[in-house]
C-alpha cells in the first residue's frame, strides 16, 4: 500500500541488479524517519553509556551532604544533585551503562539459547518437541513481571542473579517462535529438495533453517529489549537487581522517590531515561518488523 | 467443542504441576540454609535440627516437594516466617486488593483502548490514527512505576488532590475509591498500549478484506459495517483482554510497591524484603494458578465465540 501511494522519488530502487534481501531491508531502515529518529537517540544513549568513564564529569559515588537534591541546572550540576549529593549527570551516564547490561544481556541470552533449542525442536519434532515445549510452557503459567520478581527474589539481589532471572523470562519466549517459524519453513518444498538430494541434518539446519528462521526470531528479540529494561530496572526499583552504591536508573528512581517532596524534578529523571530508551528500542523494533515485512 | 474443553483442561494440569515445582524449588535456589537465616544467632545445632524437622527439611527433596504439595492442594500453604500467621490467610486479604484494583484498571484501559483501536482503524492515517499510534507506543514503553512516581507528584505532591499511599483501611468506600485512583491508571497503561494495538491491527485486518467492500458497495450504512468489522475482529480482541487481565493481576507487583496498596504485590515485596520464602511462594503459587486457570477460560469462552477455533 506505502508503495503505491510512495512519489517516485521514493519508490525503492530499482534499477540494475535486485538487491539482496538484507540490502534491502537496511535500504528501507534508512529511508524511514521514525527509525532514524529512533537509532540516533538509542545510538547517543548507547554511546554515552560507553563513554561514562570519559564524559562524566564527577565520580558517580562520590557525594556532598551540603548540596543534596540540588536542583536542575544548579551550577556546576547541570542535572542537580541526589538524596546524597551526588552528580545526577554523573549517575545517568553510568547508570545506563547498568541498565543496558542488566536488560541487552539476558535477551541475547535468550536470544541464543532460545533459537537453538526452539529450532532443535521444531525440526526434529516428535518426543523432543514435546518435552521442550511443554517444559517451555510451564514458564508461561507466570506472567513475565513475577516470573522475574519470582526467582530474583529467591535468588536474592545482585547484578548477576537478575541476568539469570530475565534469562529464565526471555528463553522460553524466544523458544515459542523460534519453534512455530522452525515447522513453518520445515514444510516447504525446498527443505524437502535439500533432502533428496543428500544434505544431512546439520546441514540443512545451518544452510537452510537458520536463514530462514533467523528473520522473525530477531524481530521478536529486539520487541523483547524494552520489556527487559523496564524489567532489568523495575528489579533494581524494587531492590533486587544492582546493589547500593552502583549507579543504576531503577535503583536511582527507587532511592530518589522518598525526595519527591523536596525535589520534584531530579527525582524523576531515571524513569525519564528508562523511558526514552525504552521507546527507542520499540520504535526501532518496529521498523525493523515493517522493513523484513514480518507480521507480528 | 466438549472434546476440546476436555482435552484443553487436561494440558492445564501439567502446567499447573510444573508451575508447583519451580514454585517449590524457590526455596532451595535461595542461597544459603533457609532455616540459618531465620534462626537466632546464637541457637544450638540442636535447635537448628529441630527447626529443621519441623519444616520438614531433612527429608529427600522429591519426598519434601509430595508433603508440600499434599498441604497446597488442601490450601495450606504453611506459615510466615516474620508473623508466623498461617500464609493462606495473608494470601487471601490480599489477593481482594490486587482483584479489585486489576478489575478496576482492566475496565478503564479495555474501554479507552477499544475506542482508540476501533477509531484509529476507521479513521487509518488520520489524526486520530496517529493519536492513538502515539498512545500504544507510550503505553508500552513506559515503565509503570515511574509512571506511577510522575503521577503522586502531580497529583499528590503539587496539586494534593489525591492520597499517594495505602488503601484507607476504614475509611469508608470512598476514601478507598480515592486511594484507588492513581494506581488504577498507572496500572492500566501498559495494557491501553497493548489494547490500542491489538485491537487497531486486529480491525485493520477485516477491514481490509474483500467482503468489507461488498458491504459498502452494496451500500450498507457505515454503522452496519462497523458492526461487522467488530464481530469479525471480536475472538482476537478477547485474547488479548483476557491476557491483560492476568497481566494486571499478576504484574501489579511493582505499582502496587509504588503505591503501597496492600494487594499480593506489596505482600510479595515485603516477604523478599524479610526473605519469608513461604510468604513468597504461597504469593507465587496463588497468582500462577489464578493466571492458568484465566487463560484456560480465555480458550474455553473463545470456542464459544469462534467455534472454528475448537475445530483445530
Amino acid at each position: 500500500m506505502a508503495i503505491a501511494t510512495a512519489l517516485p522519488h521514493e519508490l525503492e530502487p530499482v534499477a540494475g541488479a535486485p538487491m539482496s534481501y538484507w540490502r534491502t531491508v537496511a535500504w528501507r531502515l534508512a529511508h524511514d524517519r521514525m527509525t532514524l529518529v529512533a537509532g540516533s537517540a538509542l545510538a547517543l544513549i548507547v554511546l554515552s553509556a560507553v563513554l561514562a568513564p570519559w564524559l562524566a564529569p564527577y565520580d558517580p559515588n562520590a557525594g556532598s551532604i551540603r548540596l543534596r537534591l540540588a536542583p536542575v541546572g544548579a551550577p556546576a550540576h547541570i542535572l542537580g544533585t541526589d538524596e546524597q549529593g551526588r552528580d545526577m549527570l554523573s549517575r545517568l551516564l553510568w547508570g545506563g551503562r547498568m541498565t543496558l547490561v542488566a536488560a541487552l544481556t539476558p535477551v541475547l541470552i535468550g536470544f541464543v539459547l532460545g533459537t537453538g533449542l526452539g529450532v532443535l525442536a521444531g525440526y526434529v519434532g516428535g518426543l523432543t518437541n514435546t518435552l521442550v515445549m511443554r517444559t517451555m510452557d510451564i514458564f508461561y503459567a507466570f506472567p513475565a513481571v513475577l516470573l522475574a520478581i519470582a526467582i530474583s527474589g529467591a535468588l536474592g539481589p545482585g547484578l548477576p542473579n537478575t541476568l539469570i532471572s530475565l534469562s529464565i523470562v526471555f528463553v522460553p519466549r524466544v523458544v515459542r517462535v523460534a519453534e512455530s517459524a522452525t515447522v513453518q519453513v520445515k514444510g516447504l518444498e525446498y527443505i524437502a529438495a535439500a533432502r533428496a538430494s543428500g544434505a544431512g541434518v546439520g546441514a540443512i539446519m545451518r544452510h537452510h533453517l537458520f536463514a530462514n528462521v533467523l528473520g522473525p526470531i530477531l524481530v521478536f528479540a529486539s520487541t523483547q529489549v524494552s520489556l527487559s529494561i523496564i524489567l532489568a530496572a523495575g528489579l533494581s526499583f524494587l531492590g533486587l537487581g544492582v546493589t547500593p552504591p552502583a549507579a543504576e536508573w531503577g535503583l536511582m528512581l527507587n532511592t530518589l522517590r522518598q525526595s519527591i517532596y523536596v525535589n520534584a524534578v531530579v527525582p524523576a529523571l531515571p524513569g525519564l531515561a528508562i523511558f526514552v530508551t525504552s521507546m527507542a528500542f520499540n520504535l526501532l523494533s518496529d521498523g525493523l518488523r515493517d522493513a523484513m515485512e514480518i507480521r507480528a | 467443542m466438549w472434546a476440546y474443553a476436555g482435552r484443553r483442561l487436561l494440558l492445564a494440569i501439567p502446567t499447573l504441576l510444573g508451575a508447583s515445582i519451580i514454585v517449590f524449588a524457590m526455596v532451595h535456589l535461595a542461597p544459603g540454609d533457609p532455616i540459618a537465616a531465620v534462626m537466632p544467632a546464637e541457637s544450638s545445632q540442636a535447635e537448628i535440627e529441630a527447626t529443621k524437622r519441623a519444616y520438614g527439611f531433612d527429608k529427600p527433596l522429591p519426598v519434601q516437594y509430595l508433603v508440600w504439595l499434599g498441604h497446597v492442594v488442601q490450601g495450606d500453604l504453611g506459615r510466615s516466617i516474620a508473623t508466623r500467621r498461617p500464609v493462606i490467610l495473608d494470601v487471601r486479604d490480599s489477593l481482594v486488593n490486587s482483584l479489585v484494583l486489576a478489575l478496576s484498571s482492566s475496565a478503564l484501559s479495555f474501554v479507552l483502548g477499544i475506542a482508540l483501536g476501533l477509531l484509529a482503524a476507521f479513521r487509518q492515517g488520520r489524526a486520530l490514527d496517529k493519536i492513538a499510534s502515539a498512545v500504544a507506543i507510550v503505553g508500552v514503553s513506559v515503565p509503570h512505576y515511574w509512571a506511577g512516581i510522575i503521577l503522586i507528584i502531580v497529583f499528590s505532591v503539587q496539586l494534593n488532590w489525591l492520597p499517594a499511599m495505602g488503601a484507607a483501611d476504614g475509611g469508608g468506600p470512598l476514601e478507598y475509591l480515592r486511594h484507588m485512583a492513581l494506581p488504577t491508571v498507572a496500572l492500566s497503561l501498559i495494557p491501553l498500549g497493548v489494547i490500542t494495538r491489538v485491537v487497531r491491527s486486529a480491525a485493520l485486518d477485516i477491514l481490509n478484506q474483500e467482503f468489507v467492500l461488498a458491504l459498502r458497495a452494496k451500500g450498507l450504512a457505515a454503522r452496519r459495517v462497523f458492526t461487522h468489522v467488530v464481530k469479525n475482529s471480536a475472538p482476537q480482541i478477547f485474547t488479548v483482554l483476557g491476557l491483560q487481565f492476568g497481566f494486571q493481576l499478576g504484574g501489579s507487583v511493582l505499582v502496587e510497591a509504588v503505591f503501597s496498596w496492600p494487594g499480593t504485590g506489596y505482600l510479595l515485596n515485603l516477604a523478599i524484603f524479610q526473605r519469608d520464602i513461604p510468604v513468597l511462594q504461597g504469593v507465587i503459587l496463588v497468582l500462577a494458578t489464578f493466571f492458568v486457570l484465566l487463560n484456560l477460560a480465555v480458550d474455553l469462552l473463545q470456542t464459544l465465540v469462534d467455534p472454528r477455533i475448537a475445530r483445530h
